[in-house]
Order: structure tokens, then C-alpha cells, then sequence
């Protein structure tokens, strides 16, 4: 049974788990717009973010997915549109 | 003045050994003969035939690197980057004020990195490739140390790795001596090993030369007519390397030495009937650094601890310098062997002992009278060092020999 919701707190998990955290940034702060580049994280980080999204949610995020959700605003609402019907079905 | 004119001189050093955590402990305990090497503790080695190495103890990562680097880094990395950081502090150079493109970084690497590989390979097998790392793509592999050095420190100019064993440390240091007399102004080299993990002790294993033994006293035993294999160790050196004026022109705090010669040859293939590669590497070490066999003050030896090895060993120091007359070390019983970083440990121990006058001492050994040498065994031995050499040999035949000499 898929996760039913993917959350800040589950991303701000997954990046320090995954990619660790740039000790100049503030993932508790107000992060929802800020582009993951100004956060510290390179294309790498953010394919090792969405595998284990991916792993967690039983989802399947496209390359696009990741390249286009330049936020954690996008990529949480990316996500969720991916859980959405797999709750309703 | 022509390329070979330029003078390239090591200012800066950073060392993580097993028996020492930065040049000064290492160098240290070194001098006392405090030994590093023990039981493993790294992984349960109850069911390995070799079950000592020379551990790094009391190394964490997390006091000394950012976040961002931890995930993406098998622990080599990690002691490499520490030690890159400690060598830049040394030299007083801040890498962030001189322009990039004129530092290299040029390490050698005997295996990558391990560890990581092995978590890695294991999640791949058990889990499915949904749950390897994206850093995987680059944190097992020859080159890592030097891609992470040079992307912390923000060094752009001619940077590489060398993979030719434990000759490797040397011919890292080569390359970079040619790459200043190019006209790069500073090169990060050296190397750091450290597979103490299952996957790399099967590895290591496989070469049969590793010592059974379990009394770390009597483990690792190079000319001892005892030996019996070597204990691995891991851990190593960075050296910062400048052209010997732009040194001057900035007052550097302190300049070891001179990377005066370098010597390397390939042994003939198994059989050939035609003599081992060892000497004349060590000749066209000297010949490379114009130096006498009589001018040098003491060598830092390969020590394989193979009966055979040592005795090709023995006959290349004697061949070139004659029977018991030189001085010759092996500071590496105090802390196994470390592959592609032994032999940078080596040259900053011969730059420790040429400012402090000693000769650091090998332990736990017996010296066989047969092979001839004046080791120094036990305690260290005062003497004024100008020039020294260290050798390195690599599994395959790789033989490098490297003069270190004083800086007037």
C-alpha cells in the first residue's frame, strides 16, 4: 500500500539521508521555493533524492520530473500527483 | 632555465597513519617505534586466515568534512580529503587565493574505494539496482581522491591518478614533478589507501603474500630471515609540491626538501632468466638526481617480507651502495603496508628525519645476516640526513625509486 502523502519533512529526510546537508543551509528555514542549486544540491543529489523517493513511495518519477522540479514545492507536488490515484484505486 | 633546472620542493605535508593522526603524531610515535598495527576491528576477521591490519583508530569524518561530502565518499576519500586540508595547512597556502587553473591534484590508488563498493554491490544483489547510490557512479573509483581534492580546494590545472600498486606513490609524485616543471605552479600528491573491508581483504588475499600470523609482534617481518608476508595498513601521505623559487617568493614557512630523482622500471616477465628491475630503477633514481651512492644518508626500503623479495631487495641496496653501508629503514612495520600511500608516507618521513637528524627505526625484526644490511632496528639512530631514498615495488613487477635531498 503506496504512501499516501509525501511531505517537507519527508524530503528534508530523504536529502540528508541521501545527500547529506550543506552546513551554510537551513532545511528547517522556509525552503519550499528555494531552488535545490541554492540549497546545495547538483543533479547528482537530486537523482539519488528521486530514487529513493522512488524506493520509499512506490513511485516511478520520470527524468523530466526531476530535472523540471527546480523546488521542493514542484518536486512535492510531482510526487503527490503520482500518489493521488493510486489511493483512489 | 630548462625544464629539468626546476627545482620542485615539497612545503607542505599531511599525513594519516595508523600509528599517527598528522604529520607530528605520526612522526612521533614513528620515532619511538609505537606500532599501529593490531587485531581488525573494521569487520569480524575470526573466519579470514589474515586477521591484523594497520587501522586508522579514533578518524571521524564528521569533525572534519561538510556535510554535503559524507554520503557521496568511501572512507579513502575522506582521510584523503583530511590530509589534502592538513598538507595545505602546513604549507600555509590557501588554495581559494591562487587561480585555479594553475594547481593540480595527482594521487595514486591501489584499489578505490572499497568499502563503498562493497555496501554498494551488496544492496545491488540483495535489493536490486533501485538501491544504489547515484554516488557509486564515482566513489569506488581510481581517480576519486583526486576528483574530490581538486573540486574542494578548487583546483582546475593538470590533475590525474596513477594506479601501479604501491609504486604508484611514487610515480604520483613523478607525474607531478613533471607537471610543475611544465610550469604549474603547485601540485597536491601523494596517495591514500584504506580497503580494510571484506571485499577488500579477499582482495588483498588473493595475492597470497599476506601474513597468517596473529601476534602483532611477529606478523610483519621484512629482511628477518622469519618473514612470512605483510601485514596491510591503511591510511598515507599528501605532499604539496612548488617550484622551488615560487616557494621562496612567497616566504613559505618551511620547505622539506627536494624531489631531486626519480627511477622506474618493469620487471622481465617470469622466467625470462634476465635479472630483476629493482636496481636499476635505484640508479636511474640517482643518476636522475646527480647524487653519489655515498651522498645518500639512508633508505627507506620496500620491505615486502617475502623471502625472495627481500632478497632482491637486499642485492639491488647492495649492489648499488655496497654491503652494510648505508643506513636502511622500514618505519612501515610500525604500520602495515599501505599500499599506494606507503611510499608518500615514506618521503615525509625522510623530509621529518632530514629536519630533526634521525634516522626513524624498524621494529620487531631480526635482520637476517644473510641479506647484508645495516638496518635500523629498535630504536632510532641520530645522524644528519641530506639525501635519502625510498623505494617502492608494486605487485606486478612495478619498481620506483625516488631521492629526496635537502634544500640549501
Amino acid at each position: 500500500m503506496p504512501a499516501h502523502e509525501f511531505t517537507l519533512d519527508d524530503l528534508k529526510r530523504i536529502l540528508r539521508e541521501g545527500a547529506g546537508a550543506d552546513e551554510g543551509v537551513d532545511l528547517d528555514g522556509d525552503i519550499t521555493d528555494t531552488d535545490f542549486e541554492s540549497l546545495g544540491y547538483e543533479s547528482l543529489a537530486m537523482l539519488e533524492t528521486g530514487s529513493r523517493i522512488e524506493r520509499e513511495f512506490r513511485v516511478t518519477l520520470d527524468d523530466d520530473t526531476l530535472t523540471e522540479a527546480r523546488t521542493p514545492r514542484a518536486l512535492i507536488e510531482a510526487v503527490n500527483a503520482l500518489l493521488v490515484p493510486a489511493e483512489v484505486g | 632555465m630548462s625544464e629539468s633546472g626546476v627545482r620542485v620542493v615539497v612545503t607542505g605535508l599531511g599525513v594519516v597513519a595508523p600509528n599517527g593522526l598528522g604529520a607530528e603524531a605520526y612522526w612521533a610515535a614513528t620515532r619511538k617505534g609505537t606500532s599501529g598495527i593490531g587485531r581488525i576491528s573494521r569487520f569480524v576477521p575470526d573466519r579470514y586466515p589474515a586477521r591484523l591490519a594497520g587501522e586508522i583508530d579514533g578518524f571521524t569524518a564528521e569533525e572534519h568534512l561538510p556535510g554535503r561530502l559524507l554520503p557521496q565518499t568511501d572512507r579513502m576519500t575522506q582521510l584523503a580529503l583530511v590530509a589534502a586540508d592538513w598538507a595545505f595547512r602546513d604549507a600555509a597556502v590557501r588554495p581559494s587565493e591562487l587561480p585555479e587553473f594553475e594547481m593540480g591534484v595527482i594521487t595514486a590508488s591501489s584499489s578505490g574505494g572499497f568499502e563503498f563498493g562493497q555496501r554498494e554491490l551488496q544492496a545491488l544483489w540483495s535489493k536490486g539496482g533501485r538501491y544504489v547510490s547515484a554516488y557509486q557512479s564515482f566513489a569506488w573509483f581510481y581517480a576519486v581522491n583526486s576528483g574530490q581534492i581538486s573540486i574542494r580546494n578548487g583546483m582546475r590545472g593538470p590533475s590525474g591518478v596513477v594506479v601501479s600498486d604501491q609504486a604508484g606513490g611514487l610515480d604520483a609524485v613523478a607525474q607531478a614533478r613533471r607537471q610543475i616543471r611544465k610550469g604549474t605552479r603547485l601540485v597536491m600528491s601523494g596517495a591514500v589507501d584504506a580497503s580494510i573491508c571484506p571485499w577488500g581483504w579477499v582482495a588483498q588475499m588473493a595475492s597470497n603474500r599476506l601474513s597468517t600470523t596473529h601476534d602483532p609482534e611477529r606478523a610483519y617481518l621484512p629482511f628477518d630471515g622469519s618473514a612470512h608476508g605483510h601485514v596491510p595498513g591503511e591510511g598515507g601521505a599528501l605532499l604539496v609540491l612548488e617550484e622551488l623559487e615560487q616557494a621562496r617568493a612567497r616566504s613559505a614557512d618551511q620547505i622539506y626538501g627536494e624531489i631531486a630523482g626519480y627511477g622506474a622500471t618493469l620487471d622481465p616477465r617470469p622466467g625470462s632468466g634476465r635479472p630483476p628491475g629493482l636496481r636499476k630503477a635505484v640508479e636511474l633514481a640517482l643518476a636522475d638526481a646527480g647524487t653519489l651512492p655515498r651522498d645518500i644518508d639512508v633508505v627507506f626500503a620496500d620491505g615486502a617480507a617475502i623471502l625472495e623479495l627481500d632478497r632482491i631487495e637486499a642485492e639491488a641496496i647492495n649492489g648499488v651502495f655496497g654491503e652494510r653501508t648505508v643506513p636502511v629503514t622500514v618505519p612501515k612495520t610500525m604500520t602495515g603496508r599501505l599500499y599506494s600511500g606507503a611510499a608518500p608516507l615514506d618521503l615525509a618521513a625522510a623530509f621529518l628525519a632530514m629536519r630533526d637528524g634521525v634516522i626513524p627505526p624498524s621494529i620487531g625484526i631480526t635482520p637476517s645476516p644473510g641479506h647484508a644490511l645495516d638496518l635500523v632496528v629498535g630504536h632510532e639512530r641520530t645522524a644528519p640526513v641530506r639525501s635519502a631514498l625510498v623505494i617502492a615495488r608494486g605487485h606486478g613487477g612495478f619498481n620506483s625509486a625516488t631521492v629526496v635531498r635537502a634544500v640549501e
